[in-house]
């Protein structure tokens, strides 16, 4: 479905600053797979969304989604197949339109030829049922502004958007990190049962370990721009927190280095 | 002030309302400071013109409509593609547009319109005389309000007032924000030159100078418009243009009528322009000194 083959990428290249981010990364993911990514602060897990996104072009190797290679694909193109969200609630969303304006508008890249006088009610209907399935009660405030919305919303409103014409991929860099715990565990259920609804293939970058190896079908962990451990199936479904992080350490040979990790299950 | 001299007030309004227009679209909903503007409202005059004096001021519309639009495409390849700062853009197109200017008006830097036929000679044809122009002028108007109210809500319209607001989810919407850019600085600069264009036929005579300083013109306009109209939605912005424009003029007009030189009016307008931008700023410098008062006592 998406693989990653030899990709390197080396930030500020000739510099003193240089730094190299991802180090000859393969990984394979297969059609409806949902993995969680863990790994140090620095570690190159956003480094490794971007590359796939296409925020900048990746220095060697090859990216190819679903049989085409997008290695030199620009970002706007890769976008009709790869849905996005990151940490940031305010980055998904246009905050002085509307609701149904901002939905519009991811709509376009499923539907080029729409009316050219405005929204219609067709659509706005669409529009109505979709945010109902989000329970936040959006539903009723479609001509709202979205700078309006709380973060919470807001974040919501995007997964909304990333999937409205479903992805094949999408890419989850920490998209609950900046909610309140309740919000997260909203945003994260609805997460679920999108991706479930639509068989998506998803990446979610993850600081909450036990969340990591509850969601999903498996983990991956980075350390160094390098996938170090990549587990699923049975030895995924025995796996502790704990034998986690041991099996980090040896890895790796540091501990787990991480300033926002969540280790609780909450 | 006379009857007449405020329905001139009122038909010069109607006119420099679409530099507001066209700022808007740049300045507001692109988020760019433009500074084509200037050379591409001389443009339009020196277009519409020389088409006049060959005897087409409609022709003379048009033709100010594709040079504008050309000159905003410029700007906009030169800040996309080849990555340079908008406004820094904005005045390479400027400074190449007055050397393009002249040439249009045969290297001479005053064209006079006196005894052609002009499209509000046309409209006197069959408007009542004393309200011909105004007419003309508010139905011309209008359309351009009604054309721009279109297009913004228009599935295009969506994607470039999302370019201003967050390119993120332009990019994330699969659309190229550099095309998004592009047409938004084209009709912005097309609706800027039309304005230049029914101004060189009003006043019967283009002049390389007329559109220095047509920026802060603009802006002023909008912004007074803003101050008055308010910040709602899309046609309230454009109505806020009309009456910011409008009052623009008024106060020219009373400047004229009283003392004062009205080549001051320019420094007045700076000082509107700048006070109104760094407003938020000022506010916020006087509410820190209100709190350390406060903190003071
Ligand atoms: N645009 C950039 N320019 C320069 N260096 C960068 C850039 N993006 C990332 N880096 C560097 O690449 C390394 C990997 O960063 P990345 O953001 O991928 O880490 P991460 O695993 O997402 O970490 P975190 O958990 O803190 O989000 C870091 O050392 C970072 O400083
Ligand atoms: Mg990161």
């Amino acid at each position: 479905m998406l693989e990653l083959k030899n990709i390197n990428k080396t930030f500020n290249k000739g510099t003193p600053n240089a730094k190299q981010a991802l180090h000859d990364l393969s990984i394979h993911f297969r059609p409806g797979d949902f993995v969680s990514i863990i790994g140090s602060n620095g570690a190159g897990k956003s480094t490794v969304f971007n590359a796939i996104g296409g925020s900048f072009l990746v220095d060697s190797g090859h990216i190819v989604l679903d049989g085409q290679d997008i290695t030199f694909m620009p970002e706007y193109k890769r976008a009709v197949h790869i849905g996005r969200l990151f940490q940031d609630p305010l980055r998904g969303t246009a905050p002085n339109m509307t609701i149904e304006e901002n939905m519009a508008m991811v709509y376009l890249r499923s539907n080029k030829a729409r009316s050219i006088f405005g929204i219609s009610s067709k659509e706005r209907d669409f529009f109505r049922s979709k945010l109902q399935e989000l329970g936040l009660g959006l539903e009723d405030r479609l001509k709202s502004k979205v700078g309006l919305l709380s973060g919470g919303q807001r974040q919501a409103l995007t997964l909304l958007m990333a999937t409205m014409t479903t992805p094949k991929v999408l890419l989850l860099d920490e998209h609950t990190a900046a909610l309140d715990p309740a919000t997260a565990d909203k945003v994260l259920e609805l997460t679920q049962n999108i991706v479930k609804a639509g068989n998506i293939t998803t990446l979610m970058i993850t600081h909450n370990i036990s969340s990591a190896l509850a969601l999903g079908n498996r983990t991956v962990m980075m350390n160094n721009g390098s996938v170090i451990l990549d587990i699923s199936g049975d030895e995924r479904d025995r796996m502790t927190v704990p034998e986690l992080l041991e099996l980090f350490k040896e890895k790796s040979h540091t501990t787990l280095d991480d300033d926002r990790i969540l280790l609780t299950n909450d | 002030m006379t009857l007449t001299l405020f329905q001139g007030t009122l038909e010069q309004g109607l006119i420099y309302s679409l530099v507001a227009i066209g700022l808007f679209l740049s300045f507001r909903i692109l988020d760019i400071a433009d500074l084509t503007v200037d050379g591409g409202f001389t443009l339009g005059c020196a277009t519409s013109a020389i088409a006049t004096l060959a005897g087409h001021p409609f022709l003379g519309l048009g033709l100010a409509l594709i040079a504008g639009s050309l000159a905003g495409v410029v700007t906009a390849l030169l800040q996309t593609k080849m990555k340079v700062q908008p406004i820094l853009a904005g005045i390479i197109t400027m400074t190449a547009l007055y050397s393009i200017n002249l040439m249009i008006m045969d290297n001479r830097a005053n064209l006079p319109l006196l005894k052609c036929e002009t499209i509000y000679s046309w409209a006197a044809g069959f408007l009542p005389e004393d309200y011909s122009k105004i007419i003309l002028l508010a139905v011309i108007v209008l359309l351009v309000v009604l054309a721009v109210f279109i297009f913004l809500r228009s599935g295009t319209g969506l994607a470039v007032r999302a370019t201003g607001d967050n390119p993120d989810l332009v990019r994330s919407s699969s659309i190229n924000p550099h095309n998004t850019i592009t047409i938004g600085l084209c009709i912005a600069n097309a609706i800027v030159a039309l304005s230049g264009a029914l101004l060189a036929q009003y006043q019967l005579f283009a002049e390389i100078t007329t559109g220095t300083g047509m920026v802060v013109i603009g802006l002023a306009s909008l912004i007074m418009g803003e101050a008055i109209i308010g910040r709602g939605g899309i046609l309230r912005c454009l109505i806020g243009c009309l009456v910011g424009s409008a009052i623009y003029r008024l106060i020219i007009a009373i400047a004229i009528t009283s003392s004062m030189q009205p080549s001051n009016l320019k420094l007045v307008s700076a000082i509107i322009v700048a006070l109104s931008i760094s407003w938020p700023a000022i506010k916020e410098k006087l509410e820190i000194q209100k709190l350390k008062r406060a903190a003071g006592k």
